[in-house]
Order: structure tokens, then C-alpha cells, then sequence
């Protein structure tokens, strides 16, 4: 992997050179007290010393809603249009961490397995991931027990890592990444000879993630799931913030009697009204089955069907929920389960 | 053609049945000449049906494949989206995503005898194979159909049932619950498991199809035991939840099956290794 330095100097106008080369920048921005992903007027807004964002950066190729396609009622029939990417911007997410960007793995895998998503398709083909390493964790990260790490560069297309407070070492990963440095080539120096190990925060390893899997494959009957979810109030706020979530709801959004769009939005298997039959029979009528789902779609399924785990570990589903459910704990448990 | 997963097709309502209260027959011809001609699907397949305005509905395709140049869906007005499109006259515009979901597997019942056992809004997904098979007749044995409904109102294809009824090589029985029944009435009264029981149908070299209301379902499959149909010969249709019906919104599974990829169709031996999630 090809290796420079950037001066903290170079940096913004770096990222300034890539703003006015047409692309847009989506990094993390804190604004009343809150530091989210945002698409950026100037670089100087930029956030780089947050633990972690309260959302992930998926909706850069996900969107919380999104047009799939409108329709027109006409005089004998109706006219469709489909979805259009020409208006599509090239992006840069600068800024995000490790774990968000390994979870565009679990994304594609859901929506490119077996046939195509256009939408999401579309948008990743115009992003590039500029990712930073962690400095700094909460007690609540725990991508180290997922396969993942706080300098990892797997999904990124480049990782910035500060040394100290006067540059960063640039890892440049991907052909896409290359494509951001090398015409600005003059802004990067040779990277020096530092441990990156020394550079990053210390995650500790919480469980283990084989042994959790091995547990989960008999556990589907246990009561565990009614002990960990007793108080879960089925907000939905663990999918929201999850940047390897992936289930949506497909909606109209009629504007008046005559035209509209047809939507799909974030749904969450949390939510009681996610499988409820029109009927009024619901597979998964009480709020035990739906956690079961949430961990065994993310730690059973997912890896059985698309070889990829839903989780990275970012720590975000803990830090969003208003009963404090701790996922890393839940899984430790999990782990030592006696089915 | 796009190549998005999520636009529907065009087709227009070419002739609207009202088969019970509630319950409407639309045929559908695909807007797109091209397409009409080459669109093709198998026995057991579902669509995502479009009332623009209002959004989409899940229903099996009802007619048989081997009925070309349009498709048919028999649905029971339910709630938002089945009521707009109980409103759609003939000559109106909808739209279709499909086929989905996997098939009944007629190729391996060549030679066998086929048993279906339906329960109220439940014949349409037999209705395809019952046409597939009666329009490939030499394919198969004895074919049998046992239907029921809550009433003779309830009874869905009367035209059809007539059809079957006077035909020699198919033996039809239906029955209404106690109490749904008028004067005129020659067929049996009886809920489905006990008129199946009565039946008394051979297991021998025979495949049994089963679609109904999850209860209907229930006290169907220890009558087939008795009767010593293998858990592998006795084949259903699950109906989850479902809104992209390509297997990425994440809603109608079962354990790690997908109804709208791994099925609809599902045989019993494959159901008694899912958890009971549906
Ligand atoms: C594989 C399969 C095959 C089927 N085949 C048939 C068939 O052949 N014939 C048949 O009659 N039925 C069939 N069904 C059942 C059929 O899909 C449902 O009866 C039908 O979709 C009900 O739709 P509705 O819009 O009228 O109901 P509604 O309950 O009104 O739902 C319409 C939509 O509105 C939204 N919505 C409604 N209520 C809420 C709420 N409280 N909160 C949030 N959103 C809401 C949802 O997006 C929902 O999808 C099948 C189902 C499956 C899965
Ligand atoms: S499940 Fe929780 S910890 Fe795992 S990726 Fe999603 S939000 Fe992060
Ligand atoms: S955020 Fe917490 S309370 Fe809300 S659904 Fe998730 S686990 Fe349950
Ligand atoms: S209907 Fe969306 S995953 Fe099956």
C-alpha cells in the first residue's frame, strides 16, 4: 500500500482542491452539540476530534428517503419516469472512522446480492471514502471483537492517521483514492517512519466473535432473548443510526391526486408494525422475537447468506438507545450461552 | 428495459371478475407489446402490484403459465392499497413488478397424482397450478381438488369450479363451513380437514398442494399424516410480509429464508426445518 504524509496545513486546501475539481465533500460537522454527516459549504467546518458521529455516513449511498421512481397520471393511462443519476453528485466522505467504512461491505452485500439495486448502485460508483483512524474510543466501541480495527483501511479508499497534531500518514488503498492524490501530489509528503499501532486508540477485545456465531446457530428457542430485550421499547433508534442497517419500507409520496414518487425510506425490524399482517397476524408480534432478529440477521444470516457480518462495532446502537442496551455486553452473554 | 429493480410495468385491467364479496379477478395485459410476448413465469410465482397513488400489494400470479399474452391476480379487498385498486375500472392503468419467488416443482410431479386443498382465498395460487397441470394433462395421474369457504358467496372461480366439476378426469369436491350453506347447496358441509378425512385420498405416488388460512393449515397437515403423505410430498405457500420482493427490505423472512427469494413455495419437510416465524 502506497504511503504519504499530509501537513494538518495541506490538508484543507487539499480538500478544498478536490471541492472545486467538482466533488462534493460529506464529512462530519458539529452543530448544536451534535456532530453529524453533512455535505460541506467550506472545509473549515469540518469536524476531525468527535469519538464518533451521532449518524453514520451511509446515507450517502443509502438516503434516510429517496425517489425510486414518479409517476404522472395522464388522459387514457399513466407515464412513469425512472430514476434518474445524472443529478447524482461525485462525493468525497471525508472524516469518517473504520467501522463505517468497512460497513459499505454489508451494505453492498444486501443490496447487490442477486440482482442490482440502481439507486445504491449508482451512488457508490460516484463515492469515494476517505477515512480517519480512531485516536479515540468510548467504552462502548468494540470493533476489535468484529474483525475490525481503529486504523483498519479495509472499505476505505484512503486513511488519514494523525500524527501527532501536525499531520496525518495517508494510506492510499484503492485506485479511487489514488485518483484524489495524485493530482494534487505536490501537497503530500513522504511519509515518515512511524508505529501506526502507537498512533491508534486501544479497543479492547470484548468477545469472541467465533464463539458468539458458534452459540448463535442454536440458540433461536432460547430465553435469552426475552432477558436482554425486556426493556427495549422497540424504538427503532439502534437500525437508524447503524451504518450497516439496511431495511426500508417502500411508500408513496403522492404530491396531490394527479402525480407522485414512490419512496423507500429506513424501516426498522425493531418497529411492531415491520411484519404485521394486514390481517393482523404478526410473526413477530412481541419485542423478544424482533431483537432475536436484529442479532441473528446481523450474526447468523448475514454471514451464512452474503459471507459478510451486519455489525463493525461501531458502538453507535448503545450510544443512541434511550434504555442504554448495550450490544457488546449482550454478546459477550451470548457467547458463554448454553443452548 | 430499465434496470431498475423497483419500476414496475404498465399493464392495463382488461377485464375485472367480482368472484365474492370482496374479492375481484383483474386480467392484466402488459402495456408494452414486446413484453406481453415475452413475459414469462412459472407456477407459484408473485408480483408487486402498483395503484399508483396508493402504493404496492403482494399477490401470487393466478393464471397458469401456459395461458399466454396476459396474467391474472384474484386478491381480497384488505385494507389501503387492495381497496384503490378494488376502485380501478376496466381500461385503467396499474403497474407490475415480477415474476418473484420460486416455483412449484411440476417437472418432478410428472407422472404423480396431484391433490390440492384449498381454503378460502387460497385457491389462487392453486388456481395457476390446477390450469398448468389440467392444460398438460397427460403429464399427470388423478388429479383431486377439495375447496372450501365460509359460504357459498365465499367461494371464489364458481365459473371454474363448474368447469372442473363436469370434467371427467378431474374429481372436485367443495364444501362450505356448517352454517355457510344455502338451500340449493350439493356440495359437502364440513370444515376442510374432516372433508379431507372423508375423502380418504391415496398417499400412493401422490403430491399433495395445501394453501389456506394458517389455522385451515394447521389441522390439514396430521389429517395428510394419517392419510401417510411423506412430510416431501406435501407442498405450501408462505405469506410474509413483503415490500421489495427481491430480497434486500429485509421483512418476510423466516429464520434465514426469504419467502420472496427461497419461496413462496415451500414443501412441509423444508418448513419443519424453519423456525416458527411465520
Ligand atoms: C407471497 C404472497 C402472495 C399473496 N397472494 C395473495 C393473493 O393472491 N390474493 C390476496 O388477496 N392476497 C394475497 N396476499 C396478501 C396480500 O399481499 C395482502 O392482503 C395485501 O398486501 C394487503 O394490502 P393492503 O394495502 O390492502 O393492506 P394495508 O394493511 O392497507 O397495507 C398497505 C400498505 O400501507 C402501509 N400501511 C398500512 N397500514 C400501515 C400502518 N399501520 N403503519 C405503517 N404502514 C402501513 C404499508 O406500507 C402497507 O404495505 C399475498 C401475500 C404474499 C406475501
Ligand atoms: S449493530 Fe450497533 S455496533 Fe454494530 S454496526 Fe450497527 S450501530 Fe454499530
Ligand atoms: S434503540 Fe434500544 S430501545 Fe430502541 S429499539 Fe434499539 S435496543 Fe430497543
Ligand atoms: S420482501 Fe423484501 S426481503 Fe423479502
Amino acid at each position: 500500500m502506497e504511503q504519504k504524509y499530509i501537513p494538518k496545513s495541506s490538508l484543507k486546501a487539499w480538500l478544498a482542491k478536490v471541492k472545486d475539481g467538482g466533488k462534493q465533500i460529506y464529512a462530519p460537522v458539529t452543530e448544536g452539540g451534535k456532530t453529524s454527516f453533512r455535505r460541506v459549504k467550506s472545509v473549515d467546518d469540518i469536524s476531525m476530534e468527535h469519538v464518533q458521529t451521532a449518524q453514520s455516513a451511509k446515507g450517502v449511498a443509502f438516503p434516510r428517503t429517496e425517489k425510486l421512481f414518479s409517476y404522472a397520471m395522464q388522459p387514457g393511462g399513466v407515464a412513469l419516469q425512472d430514476y434518474d443519476s445524472a443529478n447524482i453528485p461525485h462525493t468525497v466522505v471525508f472524516g469518517l472512522h473504520p467501522c463505517d467504512a468497512a460497513a459499505f461491505k454489508p451494505l453492498s452485500g444486501i443490496f447487490g446480492w442477486d440482482t442490482g439495486d440502481k439507486p445504491f448502485g449508482e451512488r457508490m460508483q460516484r463515492v469515494t471514502l476517505v477515512s480517519l483512524s480512531c485516536s479515540k474510543c468510548d467504552e462502548l466501541c468494540f470493533c476489535t471483537s468484529v474483525d475490525g480495527s481503529p486504523g483498519s483501511a479495509v472499505g476505505s479508499d484512503i486513511l488519514l492517521t494523525a500524527v501527532g497534531s501536525e499531520g496525518y500518514l495517508v494510506e492510499i488503498v484503492t485506485d479511487r483514492g489514488r485518483a484524489l492524490t495524485e493530482p494534487h501530489a505536490a501537497l503530500f509528503e513522504a511519509a515518515p517512519d512511524v508505529n501506526k499501532e502507537e498512533l491508534l486508540a486501544h479497543v479492547p477485545v470484548r468477545f469472541s466473535v467465533g464463539a458468539v456465531e458458534r452459540s448463535l446457530a442454536g440458540a433461536f428457542e432460547s430465553d435469552v432473548w426475552k432477558q436482554q430485550s425486556a426493556r427495549c421499547l422497540g424504538c427503532g433508534a439502534c437500525a437508524f443510526v447503524c451504518p450497516a442497517c439496511a431495511c426500508f419500507d417502500i411508500q408513496e409520496n403522492p404530491k396531490g391526486s394527479a402525480s407522485g414518487d414512490r419512496i423507500r425510506c429506513w424501516d426498522s425490524c425493531g418497529f411492531s408494525l415491520f411484519t404485521l399482517h394486514t390481517s393482523g397476524h404478526n410473526p413477530r408480534s412481541v419485542q423478544s422475537q424482533r431483537w432475536r432478529q436484529r442479532l441473528l440477521h446481523k450474526f447468523s444470516y448475514m454471514p451464512r447468506r452474503l459471507s459478510v457480518r451486519g455489525c463493525t462495532g461501531c458502538g453507535r446502537c448503545s450510544r443512541a438507545c434511550p434504555v442504554d442496551m448495550n450490544l457488546w455486553e449482550h454478546l459477550s452473554e451470548l457467547e458463554n450461552l448454553k443452548n | 428495459m430499465s434496470d431498475n429493480i423497483y419500476l414496475p410495468y404498465l399493464v392495463t385491467i382488461e377485464k375485472i371478475t367480482q368472484e365474492a364479496p370482496g374479492v375481484r379477478t383483474l386480467r392484466l395485459k402488459f402495456n408494452d407489446e414486446a413484453l406481453a410476448r415475452s413475459f414469462e413465469f412459472k407456477a407459484g410465482q408473485f408480483g408487486e402490484y402498483s395503484a399508483f397513488g396508493e402504493g404496492e400489494s403482494t399477490f401470487c400470479i393466478a393464471s397458469s403459465p401456459t395461458r399466454k399474452g396476459y396474467i391474472e391476480c384474484t386478491f381480497r379487498e384488505a385494507g389501503r392499497v387492495t381497496s384503490a385498486l378494488a376502485k380501478l375500472e376496466e381500461g385503467q392503468t396499474m403497474g407490475f413488478r415480477g415474476p418473484y419467488g420460486n416455483t412449484f416443482p411440476l417437472d418432478e410431479w410428472r407422472g404423480k397424482n396431484l391433490l390440492f386443498v384449498a381454503g378460502g382465498i387460497a385457491l389462487p395460487p392453486m388456481r395457476c397450478v390446477i390450469w398448468n397441470a389440467l392444460d398438460t394433462r397427460g403429464s399427470f395421474g388423478d388429479v383431486s381438488i377439495l375447496y372450501g369457504a365460509k359460504t357459498v358467496a365465499d367461494l371464489v372461480y364458481k365459473h371454474e369450479l363448474k368447469e372442473w366439476d363436469e370434467r371427467p378426469d378431474v374429481r372436485l369436491v367443495t364444501t362450505v363451513d356448517p352454517g355457510g350453506e344455502t338451500p340449493e347447496w350439493k356440495g359437502e358441509v364440513g370444515f376442510v380437514p374432516a372433508v379431507l378425512e372423508k375423502m380418504n385420498p391415496s398417499a400412493e405416488n401422490t403430491i399433495a398442494i395445501v394453501c389456506g388460512p394458517p389455522v385451515m393449515i394447521k389441522f390439514t397437515f396430521p389429517v395428510l399424516d394419517k392419510l401417510g403423505f411423506a412430510p416431501e410430498n406435501i407442498y405450501t405457500t408462505l405469506e410474509n410480509r413483503m415490500k421489495c420482493g427481491v430480497g434486500k427490505c429485509g421483512r418476510c423472512n423466516v429464520g434465514d429464508k426469504y419467502v420472496c427469494k427461497d419461496g413462496p413455495v415451500f414443501s412441509r419437510a423444508q418448513l419443519e426445518a424453519l423456525p416458527a416465524e411465520f
